[in-house]
């Protein structure tokens, strides 16, 4: 029972990694930039709502919505401002530049924050499990935080399946001349993917700032995991994301079950080490080329 | 006044020199054919003319505009519409998802996805097929009618016959009159002369980034166009 238990926070864990990664795989995906700030860009926005609280004094589940209209305008401005300059000027370019806002926001934190941790407090729900029978409960929190992950996963295949802008992204992903040519301003689609990527990232750093406590250097941790759930799941697929996030989620749960808390995050990296190697296009790949 | 004037452009790739002192007139309502061998410069004019490339000296005037400075999107407002060399449709999306991105700028006009499937009837019953299972000829097709999506007044084709069997080229070409009859004005690049120039008002060939030879087809004799061609 100990393990269905472990399995099953695993999986709930692994909703809270898709949240982390789609957001990466969306900005890798429509224009190929590896964005080393995204781990800092899921602490950020658990800082604005710490803000946010403290100032307004409500629950912290109030803070997402207006901090993910922030973080969706600070995205689109850090694009527009800063990376566009960098998209098609090869790897290494925005590697770095993206490294850089990374240490820009850590330190930011760190001078306004400093590095003690801090929660969100969230009241009771915090505490409050469904009991399944003696040895297996499930928290509401980590389940609200899964089902999160299920609706904005299904909102952004919508988006981008349905909707006029998701077809824009799609056109602009496979081929940036074409797309201008068809009168896409992609400097614009760009900065709205950041400013989307954001908005999702928000709702999972908020979620996990009310889940566990955060510290302005835990970024560099989850861009890992962000990059692992990508990885294992496939590129292009936000289901595939999904799946990936759970992989990992289990694989460091049940690592805890096996060996003890502290190989969680060591076991974890082996079995994405193992996926790499025998199935590195992951599996829930999308790739069509022409 | 011409719907669209090159004046005296020179544009360069670098440090290379691609187009000598371009001028030439295109006027509303007629096909203008640029003809020349691989190299020559036309496809870097037409790029030009799309925004891709901005001349280093001299201008482009759309409709009595200037457009130089203007970035593509733009000029796709104003009724710019490319059919890039190579197609370049959007493989992942379907053909009809193809064509609502060529009407992305929302001008108004004639085309929509109902007459493009008219004027393409093989597109109609692959309209929800991926565009990268299609053949050559097929995406020539829907590349030419996502153009016609944005309802442009100028639609400039690069290499529309390249790789093409001469079925398909055919079909492609007969498709000409019925774009002029809804407004459309053609600047296509060719290096297959002998279709391009039973159809067109005017023809500019392109040799080593200068104009060779430019004016009405039927004043010319086969020889002349020849030398202009290859440069002999």
């Amino acid at each position: 029972m100990d393990w269905i238990n472990a399995a099953v926070q695993g999986i709930l864990l692994g909703g809270l990694y898709a949240l982390f990664a789609v957001g990466l795989s969306l900005v890798f995906g429509t224009m190929r930039l590896v964005n080393l700030a995204h781990g800092d860009l899921t602490i950020l926005p658990a800082y604005v709502a710490l803000m946010l609280v403290n100032a307004l004094m409500f629950n912290p589940f109030y803070s997402i919505p207006i901090t993910m209209v922030i973080l969706f305008i600070v995205g689109y401005l850090l694009q527009r401002g800063l990376l566009n300059f960098v998209v098609g000027r090869g790897d290494i370019a925005g590697v770095i530049v993206t490294f850089g806002i990374s240490m820009v926001i850590q330190n930011g934190l760190l001078l306004g924050f400093t590095a003690n941790s801090q929660g969100l407090d969230a009241g009771r729900v915090e505490n409050l499990s469904i009991k399944i029978n003696e040895r297996l409960a499930v928290g509401w929190l980590p389940l609200i935080i899964f089902l999160m992950s299920i609706v904005v996963i299904t909102a952004l295949q919508v988006y981008m399946g349905r909707t006029k802008m998701g077809r824009a992204f799609r056109a602009v992903s496979d081929d940036q001349e074409a797309a201008r040519l068809m009168g896409i301003n992609t400097k614009h689609i760009w900065a709205v993917a950041m400013g989307v990527s954001l908005l999702i990232v928000t709702i999972g750093g908020v979620m996990m700032g009310i889940r566990t406590t955060f510290d302005p250097l835990l970024g560099s941790q989850r861009l890992i995991f962000a990059f692992e759930a990508v990885i294992i799941g496939g590129m292009g697929s936000a289901w595939g994301t999904l799946l990936g996030g759970i992989i990992l989620g289990v694989a460091q749960t049940l690592g805890a079950q096996a060996f003890g808390s502290a190989w969680s995050i060591l076991v974890g990296h082996l079995v994405f080490v193992i996926i790499l190697a025998f199935r590195p296009q992951g599996f829930l790949a999308k790739t069509v080329t022409a | 006044m011409s719907l669209l004037e090159i004046e005296s452009a020179s544009v360069y790739y670098e440090d290379f020199q691609a187009l000598y002192d371009i001028t030439l007139k295109v006027e509303e309502g007629e096909i203008f054919a640029c003809i020349g061998a691989n190299g020559a410069g036309k496809s870097t004019m037409l790029k030009t003319v799309a925004g891709v490339l901005v001349p280093r000296r001299g201008r482009i005037l759309f409709d009595g505009q200037p457009i130089d400075h203007m970035p593509t999107y733009k000029r796709v407002e104003l009724g710019i519409s490319s059919v890039p060399e190579g197609r370049r449709v959007f493989p992942s999306l379907t053909v009809h998802e193809n064509l609502l991105i060529g009407a992305y700028r929302n001008r108004k006009g004639p085309w929509n996805t109902d007459a493009v499937y008219e004027l393409f009837p093989l597109l109609q019953p692959l309209r929800k097929r991926q565009a990268a299972g299609l053949s050559g000829g097929e995406q020539q097709a829907l590349a030419i009618g996502r153009a016609l999506m944005a309802n442009p007044r100028l639609i400039l084709m690069d290499e529309v016959s390249l790789g093409l069997a001469p079925v398909v080229i055919k079909r492609i070409y007969d498709a000409f009159p019925t774009m002029i009859q809804n407004g459309c004005t053609i600047l296509v690049v060719e290096q297959d002369v002998q279709h391009v120039l039973a159809v067109a008002n005017h023809v500019a060939c392109f040799l080593e980034g200068r104009i060779s030879l430019m004016g009405k087809p039927g004043d010319f004799t086969t020889e002349q166009i020849t030398a202009a061609y290859f440069g002999v």
